[in-house]
């Protein structure tokens, strides 16, 4: 066998920097390795020394594109390790927030990062000259996303009013009336997104996924819930590192999690989607199902569509929470340190990101661990290319790599967060004649 | 007449949180006429396509901390005519700076069981430390008017016009009640550069100096200052360590307070 080799040097349309090499005899695909080479910046070890309350304010520099994920894990990690729970006004907010987020997030991945492969252009800017109108749809979505944020939280990248124990200074009601003006366009925008979405030419792909998320009584996870699985896993977040494990490849400067029992797991909008599709507004689900979605989805290339229902949801909850908002007496609750060790999961954008801190009773912290979503899903990623490789493997090069790119992009990697570099080789042994 | 040939931006990523980069793409309602005006020539957080240099405008984020890093932004500047940082990491070296004021060694034996895997500089250090940068545009993370000012500035071919005065002129324009004064609150304005909007106070929050330090800043004064309303040194050296640990004044005044 001799071996063909498809080469993309630096992945685009990703946070942050990766490569991926593929090697094939044949048809069969006999390795796969996505490789994170974005320099690492050892977040976990500049935690240490530093006060508890530095916490959310530094660990948003992680990624700029989720920051308020960032910020949430920290802020509940501490919360939790001092023995306190933030409600009323002030978790509505949170949860506001992080809508904001999600909103912009998901509008940044939809229309500028992952639309543009389902249609053949190069970027959303090259997109544009064809469909204005739609990318403009977007821009102006993911806009709404970000005002969200900057009313709350000062600014759209890295805000400053995040806080433990709540915020340093809560809107009135009054503030955020021009909010739900812009979310009631911005619901109506969701729903056009889901119907575009779901009318792109989507491969056809179906994988058996373990999906793991955050789980709650009654509502779509963003900050709360118990961590659980379709396969049965139903756990406490502080019991994460028992049956989680963190393991190093020579390949890539991110650590790979798997389930200790049972190996590759995935997580991000399909995993979040599927194991709470009751949870949803009737909206959304409304939307969901007339865009051809069951109650579960195992097609990674349709995540831009339950990215889409997610934006929906998140302008719609957003809507909710401001509407039965009061300003709260205070803007935050008194957090005071004790030792202990603290754990918090949230939901950002592309899956759970886990937080664990131990601090000691004057609040400095003393030990840190932080799990991104992309480090969870590198496994998953990688498996998935394994498949859509044979799928695909009677396409010219340039079109197998543009898929294999697209089928990563499916997940949204943020490299950033997970070493915080993407190249794409593949190596195909073909068969001697 | 032929048209003027359009300004050939590229948009580079070294260590960082790609927030800097990402400020461009949240100009939501500029974008596309940004893109009507300029040739983007490398951008890979949106775009698959990628043209030769040289390049008229390079805008560069992030920090030096790799070998590979300290070697990519020499070829950048060499086909570059005008190279801009953007943000406190190209700037200052980022948070990720603390590590010069550590053993890097623990650092990565703290993150990573195998250490060996790891390519790493002890340092990390700002984009002017390894090659001539024409512009510093400050802010972790940068402000889009000004990074919106910076590259219309290239286009019509003047120098950019931010301001670099302090926080606390900022807050003054704005009709913020100091929160220093009024609340007691430690705040880092009267020594951080402006650009921000004076964010913080308006929040009722300190500022924690994310800009960076202005010119000429008198630091000792503010520490002094920071000591009469009950700041223990040790937070003095915190405060002047985060974002922009590693910019000159800043570095000064956290080692002044360091026992």
């Amino acid at each position: 066998m001799s071996t063909r080799t498809i080469t993309v040097d630096t992945l685009a349309r990703v946070e942050g920097e990766g490569a991926l090499t593929v090697t094939l005899e044949g048809d069969t695909v006999i390795d796969v390795k996505l490789k994170l080479f974005e320099p690492p910046r050892f977040f976990e070890a500049l935690l240490r020394g530093r006060r508890f309350e530095e916490a959310p304010d530094i660990t948003s520099r992680i990624c700029g594109i989720c920051p308020i994920a960032y910020q949430m894990s920290a802020a509940h990690a501490m919360e939790n390790a001092c023995g306190v729970r933030v409600d009323g006004a002030l978790r509505v907010l949170r949860r506001l927030i992080y809508c904001g987020e999600w909103i912009e997030s998901h509008a940044l991945h939809v229309y500028m990062l992952h639309a543009p492969d389902f249609l053949g252009y190069e970027s959303a800017i090259h997109m544009a000259k064809d469909h204005p109108a739609i990318v403009e749809r977007g821009l102006q979505l993911k806009k709404v996303g970000n005002d969200v944020i900057v009313l709350l939280g000062g600014r759209s990248v890295h805000p400053v009013n995040v806080r433990l124990g709540g915020f340093y200074k809560a809107p009135t009601k009054l503030e955020l009336a021009p909010l739900a003006e812009k979310l009631r366009w911005a619901r109506d925008a969701a729903i056009e997104t889901v119907r575009w979405v779901a009318s792109l030419p989507i491969p056809e792909f179906e994988q058996d996924y373990e999906f793991v998320g955050l789980r709650h009584p009654d509502e779509y996870p963003f900050n709360e819930g118990r961590l659980v699985s379709d396969r049965g896993l139903d756990i406490a977040i502080s019991e994460y590192d028992a049956h989680f494990a963190e393991e190093q490849v020579a390949h890539s400067n991110a650590l790979h999690s798997t389930l200790r029992e049972r190996g590759a797991y995935a997580v991000g909008p399909l995993a979040r989607y599927s194991l709470n599709f009751d949870r949803l507004s009737p909206l959304a689900q409304e939307a969901a199902r007339a865009a051809g979605l069951g109650p579960v989805c195992r097609n990674p290339f349709q995540s831009i569509v339950v990215r889409s229902v997610e934006i929906l949801y998140a302008c719609d909850e957003a809507l909710r929470l401001i509407d039965g908002y009061e300003m709260p007496a205070r803007h935050a609750v008194e957090v005071r340190p004790r030792a202990a060790v603290g754990y918090a999961c949230t939901e950002a954008p592309r899956g759970i990101l886990y937080h664990r801190y131990q601090i000691d009773e004057h609040g400095t912290i003393l030990d840190a661990k932080i799990v991104p979503p992309t480090s969870q899903n590198q496994k998953t990623i990688e498996r998935d290319l394994a498949h859509v490789v044979p799928k695909y493997v009677s396409l010219p090069n340039e079109q197998l790599t543009w898929r294999c790119e697209q089928a990563i992009r499916n997940y949204d990697p943020c490299i950033s967060c997970a070493t915080h570099f993407l190249t794409l080789t593949i190596e195909q042994a073909s068969v001697r004649t | 007449m032929a048209p003027a040939p359009k300004l050939k931006l590229a948009v580079w990523k070294f260590a960082s949180c790609d927030g800097c980069q990402l400020t461009l793409l949240n100009c939501e309602d500029e974008l596309l006429a940004i893109a009507d005006r300029v040739d983007i020539a490398e951008f890979r957080e949106a775009s698959r396509a990628v043209a030769q240099g040289p390049y008229d405008l390079s805008l560069v984020e992030g920090s030096i901390t790799t070998v590979r890093d300290a070697s990519r932004i020499l070829e950048i500047r060499r086909a570059s005519k005008t190279l801009v940082t953007i943000g406190a990491c190209a700037t200052a070296g980022g948070i990720q700076a603390l590590r010069n004021f550590k053993d890097v060694n623990d650092f990565i034996s703290l993150v990573y069981a195998s250490p060996q895997y790891i390519d790493t500089l002890a340092t990390s250090t700002a984009i002017a430390a390894h090659v001539r940068v024409d512009f510093e545009l400050r802010g972790c993370p940068i402000d889009a008017r000004q990074l919106i000012e910076v590259i219309g500035a290239y286009v019509h071919g003047h120098r950019p016009r931010t301001p670099s005065h302090s926080v606390c002129i900022e807050c003054k324009q704005r009709g913020t009640v100091c929160v220093m004064v009024a609340r007691g609150t430690p705040c880092l304005g009267p020594v951080t550069h402006t650009g921000c909007g004076a964010l913080c106070p308006t929040y009722h929050r300190g500022c924690y100096g994310c800009f960076g330090p202005m010119e000429t800043p008198n630091t000792g004064s503010l520490s002094e200052w920071w000591g009469h309303l009950g700041v223990r040194e040790e937070d003095v050296v915190r405060a002047f360590r985060t974002f922009n640990a590693d910019a000159e004044a800043f570095r000064r005044e956290a080692q002044a307070h360091e026992h």
